[in-house]
């Protein structure tokens, strides 16, 4: 495939990602971890 | 073009950093309130690495989230990031790295402090950029995967084991600020504490060297910067090979044998220093038609 070609792909690719993930509800379970102080990411869980 | 450009280019990237560092972490009431932003924002990812438990983050970390849906208990893909991130990355590749990264524009700031400067051997600057990948693979994706806690969850191996933006953004905030959170320190934090002290002090001495050799938000835009949207251009009609772009460039890049190399943080430098504007960014990568042509 041409290496032109293979951005435009590659772009509607992850756009269907994002989408697939938000239909899946991942936007929620990114923010339930996000709202939290996160002791294990900042070293102290 | 002179030092004057350079310099100028190198003033708008700064405040473009700054600002969008200081957006991205814009929440002063949890510094104040002694809490963290919990609103819908936080659902979105920020493009560069910024700790989402930063008391002023408003946004998520991608690395962070990445992680978090890796989770075995719920079954999610991780779609949501790794899409956001492609996209991110297949518009302008590590872009990202070099204007809106928080932990990158600290570690520009402690570059710009006068202590001896450190050239990595260039065989051992090889191999070790080769680190960020094994790191972006194993504690990003692989270890996350398949690691279950007691509790049967997900463990973030990045965040937990390595990350020192974590530390300096959150956990030190949080351990000054609260003093529940201070009783709660322990040998993990002093291990985490280490490895921010030595990015820190290693940042002093080598350009980004946390960008260079551990980050895998840098890995993975890494990937698309052959292929993305925008890239460099050389335009080899007019380049007189006078070594000006590779001279300048901080991130040890051969600007005239690889333009889009891995490496390049896309920071502009080495487009200010050519004398004959052979460099430039462009959709593409084309070269910009010389002038008078159509």
């Amino acid at each position: 495939m041409k290496k032109a070609a293979l951005k435009y792909v590659i772009f509607v690719a992850a756009a269907l990602m994002v989408m697939y993930g938000m239909v899946n509800g991942e936007p929620e379970t990114v923010a339930q971890k996000a709202t939290k102080v996160c002791l294990e990411c900042i070293g102290i869980g | 073009m002179d030092n004057k450009d350079i310099k100028k280019g190198m003033r708008k990237r700064k405040a473009v950093q700054f600002g969008f560092g200081l957006l991205q972490n814009a929440y002063i009431k949890g510094f104040l309130d002694k809490s963290i932003y919990s609103g819908r924002l936080k659902k979105l990812c920020v493009p560069g690495l910024n700790c989402h438990s930063c008391p002023g983050a408003l946004g998520a970390c991608p690395i962070g989230g990445l992680q978090s849906l890796f989770d075995g208990r719920r079954r999610q893909t991780g779609f949501y990031v790794l899409g956001w991130l492609a996209m991110a990355g297949i518009l302008a590749g590590r872009f990202v790295c070099g204007w809106l990264c928080l932990f990158g524009l600290i570690q520009e700031l402690l570059y710009m402090i006068p202590v001896p400067k450190i050239t990595v051997p260039e065989k051992a600057d090889r191999k070790l950029r080769y680190l960020k990948y094994v790191i972006l693979a194993l504690f990003v994706v692989v270890l996350p995967l398949a690691y279950r806690g007691g509790s049967g969850s997900g463990v973030p191996f990045f965040c937990k084991y390595i990350c020192p933006a974590g530390t300096l953004e959150a956990g030190v905030p949080l351990v000054l600020l609260w003093d529940g959170m201070r009783g709660a320190v322990g040998g993990l934090f002093l291990w985490k504490s280490t490895l921010l002290v030595l990015t820190l002090a290693a940042s002093m001495m080598i350009y980004r060297p946390f960008c260079r050799y551990i980050c895998p938000l840098g890995a993975f835009y890494a990937l698309f910067q052959k292929i993305s949207f925008t890239r460099l251009a050389l335009d080899k009609s007019r380049c007189i090979d006078c070594g000006r772009c590779t001279a300048v460039c901080k991130m040890g890049v051969n600007v005239t044998h690889d333009p889009n190399s891995a490496e390049c943080i896309r920071c502009g430098e080495c487009v200010s220093a050519c004398p004959e504007k052979a460099l430039h960014f462009g959709y593409d990568g084309r070269v910009r038609p010389a002038d008078g042509e159509a």
